[in-house]
């Protein structure tokens, strides 16, 4: 039998696939003005690594992204529920959330607001969930 | 003027997709199936985007890349699925 090969697909893939990762970082980051957020963000950046799965095979996939996906949900809930705790030092109510002026080292003044780091979490935990649900159906055979 | 027009185009983007979709329904192979399927999301781009002119809004433009990028995926998903039998190897040379 002749092997297949995917040549096109494969070389397509390498372009679109930062412009799908450049497109989900852009929902995640504006989602505090215009239509996006964490949950749509992190399922484009898992549509994205679903693209690459299809495209090659998990073997690679996970020798390109060597990330653990549970660890990632497990890190992603831990920034949510530090973000939340956060204001407990403070003597707050939970989940009260802060924003600054911060100046950083290379970004310069930044307003940074403290649900920017708890969307980051729900982002994580959504990424997280959705590779571990297709790789456990994709690896069973 | 451009209202009518734009609403015209709208009424000619329901058409086509009405024919993709007897095509959906009726196709005799698979494969035709699929692809009546991604020019349905093409047709679902133009009109998200005229809807947007209608209600002169831009809240709509990042559906349109997502719908895009779902549909090329979904695509790529069916004719690996109708080529090889599996979506998702567990290794590519063997």
């Amino acid at each position: 039998m002749r092997k297949t090969n995917n040549i096109i697909l494969e070389t397509a893939v390498k372009v679109l696939l930062f412009f799908i990762a450049l497109y989900s970082v852009y929902i995640f980051t504006a989602g505090h003005y215009y239509p996006g957020g964490g949950f749509i963000g992190g399922l484009m950046t898992a549509g994205a690594i679903v693209l690459l799965l299809i495209t090659y095979d998990i073997k690679t996939v996970t020798k390109i992204l060597p990330v653990n996906y549970r660890i990632l949900t497990a890190i992603g809930l831990l920034f949510a529920i530090g973000t939340s705790a956060g204001s407990l030092i403070y003597d707050l109510p939970f989940l009260t959330h802060a924003f600054g002026d911060v100046h950083l080292p290379l970004l310069g003044e930044l307003s940074i607001h403290t649900a920017t780091l708890f969307d980051l979490g729900v982002y994580f935990v959504v990424v997280g969930v959705t590779m571990t649900i297709i790789q456990t159906i994709g690896e069973d055979e | 003027m451009i209202d009518i027009m734009i609403r015209l185009a709208l009424v000619f983007c329901s058409i086509s997709m009405l024919g993709l979709i007897y095509r959906v329904i009726k196709g005799p192979s698979v494969a035709d199936r699929v692809i009546a399927l991604d020019a349905i999301g093409v047709n679902l781009v133009a009109i998200t985007a005229l809807i947007s002119i209608v209600l002169n809004s831009h809240a709509f433009l990042e559906i349109i890349l997502l719908i895009g990028i779902l549909a090329f995926i979904g695509t790529v998903a069916f004719a690996k699925y109708l080529e090889k039998g599996v979506i998702i190897e567990r290794e590519r040379n063997h």
